[in-house]
């Protein structure tokens, strides 16, 4: 799908003003202009984008309405219809998630002697963490440290961020980068063994650790490697669908459902670690994702209803970058290096707006501006607004055949649908990336749920509002080492308990009582495209 | 849905030839496709990826779907198109749908995978052939290359692999998606990217140089050299930290690394 004749018309003006616009920076906004644009046109901030929670015990406070509509359900098991004394498998640890928290809390508890079990809804592997391109965050360098690192992290998600979790976040960051190291992971190394390292959006050091732009793949791959070389027991398409607790109200398992044989099993567990990711496919405000299939923020719903406090969800991340065009993979994730090795985003008159590199909410409020506001977008045949990211400045600025080195990935999936964006500019608009909040943790990872442990994306209070890039990749092998490691030396003193679905009933009555819709169940488990327009990628 | 039957509904394709009808109108909804999924026979708009066509007829998946943007290798797919004999490949989220495709999933391949410790193991031939004898049964028909959602030099870092030179196996395989077409179809039994990981892990952890930064840095940690500084940090009011935010100093973008 090459560029119809007036598109290719529209990229006369960003060929025309590149070599003048190489040498012209654009001015950051001050943080008083950066308050104003993201209020202004930022989707968190649209009247009809949230709503009030009206049951458990964040009542009251506002967040996404998707998000909400699955949280105002009741559970998709009727609890009356499980003997939880007939126990299918007892563990010490219940991993459930196979990405990359997952896997690293799997390895972290194997190698400390627990008996593990790392149960997945669809493969190994199968989660967001395989599709993270950019990089990973560690203060590495001389030049750097993890006090800097703090700062970055709190001020680009709005200083409100949990500092103990902040703290333990950048501090463990450069023994992460170590241990993949050590696993074998190729992060670019230059002859002499440094770790090549750019700057992401909002970052103060050149901190970024990448492989080339497989990095979440690179990562995952050694991991999940790593993870059958150990023999750590895993169960694939099996999501967990609720949890156990005992008679304190401490969590104690899981109950599983086998998608192949549509049967139910029960797990007891002394400890359980959540790391299920986020919620992308609820496709919060109609915005198309970057996330993986299973992002269905399953974990969330289940540890609410368990007990778990939520947090932040009312900030949703969207990445300034999605594909516009072609259709056929619009929302799929363009990833931040290509702005971090030097292009700059252009409007349809072929001048830069905005600083490629502020944050990402304030970017993605600055692009909607500038289709909704100033009507300098570009509108697809489909009708799709999106504006210039002019990749070929990367091999201005980086030499012939950087964006191919560089960036691989990006470069094939163009390739793909016949657009070279080694020469030509491609066309993008926000897309929703990822889940700022979630359940809340302390820095050893645990929730307000005894036994329950919570890594990645389904967590939240490291990020605080506003995840920086490079962030993630760190966050789920930080606190999905933590958890693990927490979760270990709990599961030594924890004597197992009765199980007991008491708290899903109490949550289905609490729904009725509300008044809200009763007829929706969750988790849901899978987005169900299948069964409706397909719209999404 | 019968093999006869089957034949019959490509051969009915290969006469259709190419369409007739003119392009679309605006106005017009998108030209309708017919694709067979695994022999069944289905209309769907032009312009999807199979993955989004086989969930226009109503696929809802389970297997076969993983991250949707070319990354994770669960949604290899084979196909045929009318009037050419050749077997195609092509990931689903990524591939256009085209009139007449016969397309079947390949969500996954019962593939060898030896278990290795990394941290002992020589960054050898050696290593590989005891972890894949198979290893050496390698035709050389280039299948596997020709069979690559990636477009992969497949065959050539195997037989990298054979010379032991396992830094051509990890450059050129490191786009792998490990998404198992390329074992599928190898008259010897390979497992083409299990010994391509298994190259690259030797070659991360063995060959290539250790990072003499990270290890200066590990040994400031354990030396505790940060914790009070990120104590202050922690303790700061909302008003102190934002002072320091907006006040610190950035890396200029080009100071070149020390290389």
């Amino acid at each position: 799908m090459p560029y119809s004749p007036e598109m290719q018309e529209a990229v006369g003006a960003v060929e025309r003003s590149r070599t003048r616009r190489l040498k012209e920076v654009h001015p950051r906004l001050s943080p008083e202009e950066k308050q104003e644009l993201l209020v202004k046109f930022h989707p968190d901030y649209r009247p009809d984008a949230q709503r009030e929670l009206k049951v458990g015990s964040n009542r009251g406070d506002r967040m996404p309405v998707e998000l909400v509509d699955v949280l105002e359900a009741k559970s998709r098991i009727d609890p009356d219809r499980f003997d939880l004394e007939a126990i299918d498998r007892e563990v010490d640890i219940l991993i459930v998630g196979g990405g990359g928290g997952g896997s690293a809390a799997a390895l972290v508890a194997h190698a400390a002697g627990a008996k593990v079990l790392q149960v997945t809804k669809l493969r190994l592997g199968d989660a967001n963490t395989m599709m993270a391109q950019g990089g990973i965050q560690a203060a590495t360098k001389a030049s750097d440290s993890p006090a800097i690192h703090y700062l970055d992290v709190v001020g680009g998600g709005g200083y409100v961020n949990h500092p103990e979790l902040v703290k333990a976040l950048v501090n463990d960051a450069p023994g992460i980068i170590r241990w993949l190291e050590q696993l074998g992971a190729m992060l670019n190394k230059t002859p002499d063994g440094t770790m090549e390292s750019i700057h992401g959006g909002g970052t103060s050091r050149k901190r970024m650790h990448f492989a080339r732009d497989y990095t979440g793949a690179e990562i995952m791959r050694t991991l999940r490697d790593e993870v059958r070389n150990q023999g750590v027991e895993v169960i694939e398409f099996c999501p967990v669908v609720e949890l156990l607790l005992d008679e304190q109200g401490a969590c104690a398992g899981a109950i599983l459902y086998n998608f192949d044989t549509e049967q139910y099993l029960i797990v007891r567990a002394k400890t359980v670690i959540l790391a299920t990711g986020g919620f992308g496919r609820l496709h919060v405000s109609g915005f198309e994702t970057t996330n993986h299939y299973g992002a269905t923020g399953d974990g969330l719903i289940m540890a609410y209803r368990a007990g778990g406090k939520l947090v932040f969800l009312d900030a949703t991340q969207f990445h300034p970058t999605g594909v516009a065009f072609p259709e056929q993979i619009v929302g799929q994730l363009v990833t931040e290096k290509v702005r971090g090795l030097g292009a700059q985003l252009v409007n349809s008159d072929g001048e830069q707006f905005v600083f490629p590199l502020e944050t990402r909410d304030a970017v993605s409020a600055a692009i909607i501006r500038e289709c909704r506001e100033r009507i300098k977008g570009l509108t697809t045949i489909t009708g799709r607004p999106g504006v210039w990211l002019d990749s070929p400045m990367i091999e201005l600025i980086g030499g012939r055949g950087t964006v191919e080195k560089q960036l691989p990935a990006m470069f094939r999936q163009y390739s793909r649908f016949d657009i070279n964006m080694a020469k030509e500019p491609i066309l993008i608009y926000p897309t929703l990336h990822y889940q700022n909040g979630g359940v809340e943790i302390d820095e050893r990872g645990e929730t307000a749920v005894t036994n329950l442990f919570a890594a990645g994306e389904v967590s939240g209070g490291v990020h605080g509002r506003n995840r920086l890039m490079g962030n993630s990749l760190l966050d789920i092998l930080v606190f999905g080492r933590r958890a693990a490691q927490a979760a270990v030396e709990r599961a030594a003193t924890v004597a197992p308990g009765r199980l007991s679905l008491d708290h899903v009933r109490r949550y289905n009555e609490e729904i009725e009582a509300s008044g809200v819709a009763e007829h929706r169940n969750s988790p849901i488990l899978l987005p169900m495209y299948g069964s409706r327009e397909v719209a999404s990628s | 849905m019968s093999v006869s039957a089957e034949r019959e509904l490509t051969l009915q394709d290969a006469l259709r030839q190419k369409p007739a009808e003119p392009p679309a109108k605006a106005g017009d909804g998108p030209r309708i496709l017919t694709i067979h999924i695994m022999g069944s026979r289905y209309e769907v708009p032009e312009g999807l990826t199979i993955m989004k066509a086989m969930e226009h007829a109503g696929y809802v998946f389970i297997r076969g779907c993983g991250c949707r943007s070319g990354f994770c290798g669960a949604c290899a797919t084979v196909y045929r198109t009318p009037g050419d004999y050749r077997l195609k490949v092509g990931l689903a989220c990524q591939t256009v749908a085209e009139d007449g495709m016969m397309l079947t999933q390949i969500p996954f391949y019962p593939a060898n995978k030896a278990a290795y410790d990394v941290e002992r193991s020589r960054p050898t031939l050696g290593t590989l052939l005891t972890n894949y004898p198979e290893l050496s049964r390698c035709l050389g028909c280039n299948t596997c290359t020709k069979v690559c959602p990636q477009d992969l030099q497949v065959m050539e870092y195997m037989a990298a692999a054979m010379r032991g030179d396992l830094t051509r196996v990890a450059e050129m395989s490191f786009d792998c998606l490990m998404c198992g077409l390329c074992a599928s179809r190898c008259p010897a039994e390979t497992v083409q990217y299990h010994v391509a990981i298994l190259a690259r892990r030797l070659y991360g952890r063995h060959i290539a140089p250790a990072a003499a930064h990270l290890a200066d840095r590990m040994a400031e940690i354990e030396q505790h050299k940060f914790d009070a500084e990120l104590d202050r940090l922690t303790g700061l009011s909302r008003e102190e930290i934002k002072k320091l935010y907006d006040a610190r100093d950035i890396e200029a973008e080009d100071e070149q690394e020390d290389e």
